[in-house]
This record gives C-alpha cells, structure tokens and sequence, in this order.
C-alpha cells in the first residue's frame, strides 16, 4: 500500500500565525482568546472568542490588489495564509504556464463562507439593487471559495474540492485527502480547512447557550477543557493547512517530512443511540477510534498521546470515558492527552486542521504541549486516569503516535493517526 | 475624445488587468475582453466602478455596448450629458 507523509504546513491560529508563532505560543500556553467589543455592544451573553490577528500588509502577501477589492471573508483570507504557507513551506511553487500541476490537487473545508460579504449582498438584495453586488460575491460566500481561491493561486489541476462536517471538517479531510493519495489518484494534496470569525457566525452558538458567559472579564481562563469549571467552549476561527503526499514523491523531491499519516476512520452515530444532532452517539466515536486504530494499524499501547476533541463542555468526561473504552485503557496506562482549545477556544470547521498541524508540531518539536485552564480536574476524568496524563505543563517527550480525534453537529465523527517518520 | 474621462476609465480598468498585461497597453480602442484579456466577471466589477465615479448609472443595453474603451467612454459622455 501507498505510504502517505506530510511534507508541508501553515497555520492561522488565535493564538499564532505561522507555524513558527503557533508552536512557541503552543509551548507557552499563550492564549489567543480575547474580549470582543462587538459582541458586547451587540449584548451576546459570551462577549469573549479566539480569532487570527492579521498584522497591516500581511494580506497583500497573499492577494493581489485585484483580489482585495472588497474581500470581506475572514474564512478565505485565514485559509489562504495557511495554504500559501503549507505549500511554499513543502517547497512547492506555483505552477507557471498553460499547465497546471496534474498531479496536485486541494481539499479545503469550512462550514459556511464568506459570511460578512454575504451579509452585504443581502442587504443589497433587500434594497432592490441586486446589480450592485458585483462579481466577487458569489465566490466569496460559496462554500468552495477557499480551494477555488488555493486553487487559482497554486495551479493544482487534480480534484479541488470542499469538504464540510462541521467540527470534524479538518480532521475528515486529512483522511479524505490520505484516501485520494492512497488510491494513486494523485500524488500530493493540499489539505486544511477554514473558519470564519463574527458575530453571524457566533450567534447561533450563543443562542444555544452553549458558550461560557461568565468570563467576559477574564477572556483567558474562559476555555476550560477537561475542568470541573468547564462551562461552555470559547467560539473561534482561523484556518490550518497540511500538504500530504505519497511518499515516493515526496523522497524523490528530498522533501522534508514532518510525520507519516497512518489512516484512521470516519463514521457517524446516525443520531441513534444517545446520539442527537448536537451530542455523540458514544458507541459510534468508540467505535472510530478503534477501526480507525484497525487501518492504521496502530495498537492502543503503541499511541503515545491523544489530542482530543474536549471542546471544555460538560460532555469532556465522557469523551475520556469513550477513549478509555475504545483504546480499552486507563488509570496510569492511559496515553498522554491534551486539547488546544484552552489556548485557541473552538475554531469550529477550522478546529480539526489547526489542531493536528498543533500535534504534528509535538512530533517534530520532540514536545508535549500542556494543558491550560484544567488545574482543577473534572472529577470523572481524575477517577478514569492518572492526573499527570493530562499534563498542565509542555514537556520534552519524544512521542512516536499521535491519535486525533475531531467530532461534530449531526454525530459525526473523525480520527486520524500520526506517525514519526523514521527512514 | 475627453481627455480628461480617458484618462479616469484608464484607471479603472489598469486595476482589473492580468498580470501579463500593462496600463500602457490600453489604447483607446483596447477591446475589453479581447485584447485587455480582462476576465469577463471583472466587466460588471468595471461597471459599478464607472458608475461610482462619474456618478452615472448604466443600463444592461449600456454593458453590452461597452466593448471598447472607445465604447465606455462615448457612454460615459452621453450619459453625463443627459444629467
């Protein structure tokens, strides 16, 4: 069978842009979550969420003036950064000519997109002066905007497409993209997905009251993963990119390779069985984690460390329960496990691709990032495994496999596992 | 030919170019499409900006006659003469 590695990455995170800011802010716990002037004036009951700070002339790197002209997707400018960066980070160029590159092609989620043009074009629509929307907001709001734009930019003449599970987007897709290398249907594939920042796409969240409200004040201690104090995940946004690609390509280019992607599964719980359209069906993401481990080849003793979904809900512990029965381990037997969402709250589609650039990072970095706002342990998660296996500070480790998981609205579910690459 | 409005649509137009073509290839009887290679989409994006700066509107008839820098500027007069 094809081996799959990644060769390339680029992140757009909270709490870091580039891979080099991501990685330190990773280690240090830094958080990217921060007071939102906006949703307070406009009375949001959770005032706090973790977007990407895009520094003045940043963006010009990436657009030509053209492109600029009334963009007004924060998902699509998040999504090119990260794509431009994992493709120019894995020595790809840009194809030049009539030709694109046949053999590369882009898988790029998100969940909605475009959401602030789309906003503009409605008001327009509604005064009566559809002719003013111009040429830009259909590409700007349909959901394959981000590969069409990657797309464009790059010259990648394989399958570019759009994937959407919600907050499995970015973990389906790595999958989604090792299937389309495996299969020989291409060589290389760039792989990530995007989210928007902004109240239109926050709100619905806030109505749910599934967002925390008692942190306005304090936005940095706000998301709390795995904590008895956990009240509610911290909306976010942002975008992460990977390039996957065969192996044979990737040795006959003497490209650096950062991990090996050893498959892993996706599945849904059909909303059956305690499943519902907002909470996981447990048999069905036990089940994911252990037929994903199955293709992977992987045994639960050999994974060193999990990155979890643990969006700092009350359903983190049972998360951990449904690890510990797939894997069939616990107590001081467990892995290693960790959420980012501490530091860069839920980035929502985006979650998936910028939390797995984060554990690829542990591998390359020899580095297990600590756990930030869970000193006080849930409970249930104390009485299932040793607390120093959710460390609270980054330590050295040389971990072999990585295990993450990305679970979303509609029960469905995603885990991929990552391998050192050794020669 | 008013100078003065060739020189405002030369503008407009040098921002909707492709890469491999230049300002100083617009003539005034550049086809828009044809010669400027400008991406149709980018023509209704040329519109509303022409509008906005002469503060005119143009009619659907009005875009399909613009196919020249000629063209829009012969619109852009008659339009402005008829305030």
């Amino acid at each position: 069978m094809r081996r799959v590695v990644i060769t390339g990455m680029g992140v757009c995170a909270p709490n870091g842009i580039g891979l080099d800011d991501f990685s330190e802010a990773l280690q240090q716990g830094k958080s990217g979550v921060r007071f939102q002037p906006k949703l307070k004036e406009l009375q949001f009951g959770c005032q706090i969420a973790a977007s990407p700070l895009i520094k003045e002339g940043v963006k010009e790197k990436y657009f030509t003036p053209l492109q600029l002209r009334g963009l007004n997707a924060s998902g699509l400018v998040y999504g090119v950064m990260a794509g431009v960066d994992a493709w120019n980070d894995a020595g790809l160029s840009k194809s030049i000519g009539d030709s694109p590159d046949w053999d590369s092609g882009i898988l790029f989620g998100t969940g909605i997109l475009g959401v602030d043009k789309f906003r503009e074009a409605i008001y327009k629509v509604d005064e009566n002066n559809v002719r003013r929307l111009g040429s830009t907001a259909v590409m700007q709001t349909m959901a394959s905007g981000i590969s069409a734009y990657l797309g464009g930019i790059l010259g990648c003449g394989n399958q570019v497409t759009t994937n959407s599970s919600a907050c499995s987007t970015g973990t389906e897709g790595v999958l989604m993209a090792y299937d389309r290398i495996v299969s020989g249907n291409a060589e290389r594939m760039l792989v990530g997905s995007c989210s928007d920042s902004g109240p239109y796409v926050w709100g619905g969240f806030d109505a749910m009251r599934i967002l925390p409200r008692k942190f306005n004040d304090n936005p940095e201690i706000a998301s709390r993963p795995m904590s008895a104090t956990a009240s509610g995940f911290v909306p976010g946004s942002g975008a992460g990119a990977m390039v996957l690609e065969s192996l044979e390509s990737a040795q006959q280019r003497n490209a650096k390779i950062y991990a090996e992607v050893l498959g892993g599964n996706v599945n849904s719980g059909g909303q059956r069985g305690g499943g519902t359209m907002t909470a996981p069906n447990n048999e069905a993401v036990q089940l994911c984690i252990q037929k994903g481990m199955q293709s992977a080849g992987v045994k639960s003793y050999e994974i060193d460390a999990i990155n979890g979904h643990l969006t700092a809900t009350i359903k983190d512990a049972t998360e951990i329960d449904n690890w510990s029965e797939a894997l069939q381990l616990k107590g001081g037997n467990f892995p290693y496990i960790n959420s980012f969402k501490g530091v860069i709250g839920h980035c929502l589609a985006a979650a998936g691709s910028i939390e797995c650039v984060g554990a690829i990072l542990q591998l390359t970095n020899n580095r297990i990032f600590g756990n930030v706002n869970c000193e006080d342990i849930h409970p249930d998660i104390a009485d299932k495994i040793t607390l120093g296996k959710v460390p609270l500070k980054t330590f050295s480790f040389k971990a072999n496999v990585i295990a993450k998981a990305s679970f979303g609205f509609g029960d469905v579910n995603a885990c991929v596992f990552f391998k050192r690459y050794d020669d | 030919m008013n100078k003065e409005k060739y020189q405002k649509l030369k503008e407009i137009v040098a921002v909707y170019l492709p890469e491999d073509v230049s300002v100083n290839d617009i003539t005034e009887e550049s086809h828009f499409i044809n010669e400027l290679n400008i991406n149709s989409a980018n023509l209704v994006d040329i519109v509303l900006d022409v509008e906005d700066a002469f503060d005119i509107m143009l009619e659907n008839e009005d875009m399909d006659q613009m196919q020249t820098v000629k063209n829009a500027v012969e619109i852009i007069e008659a339009k402005l003469s008829n305030k």
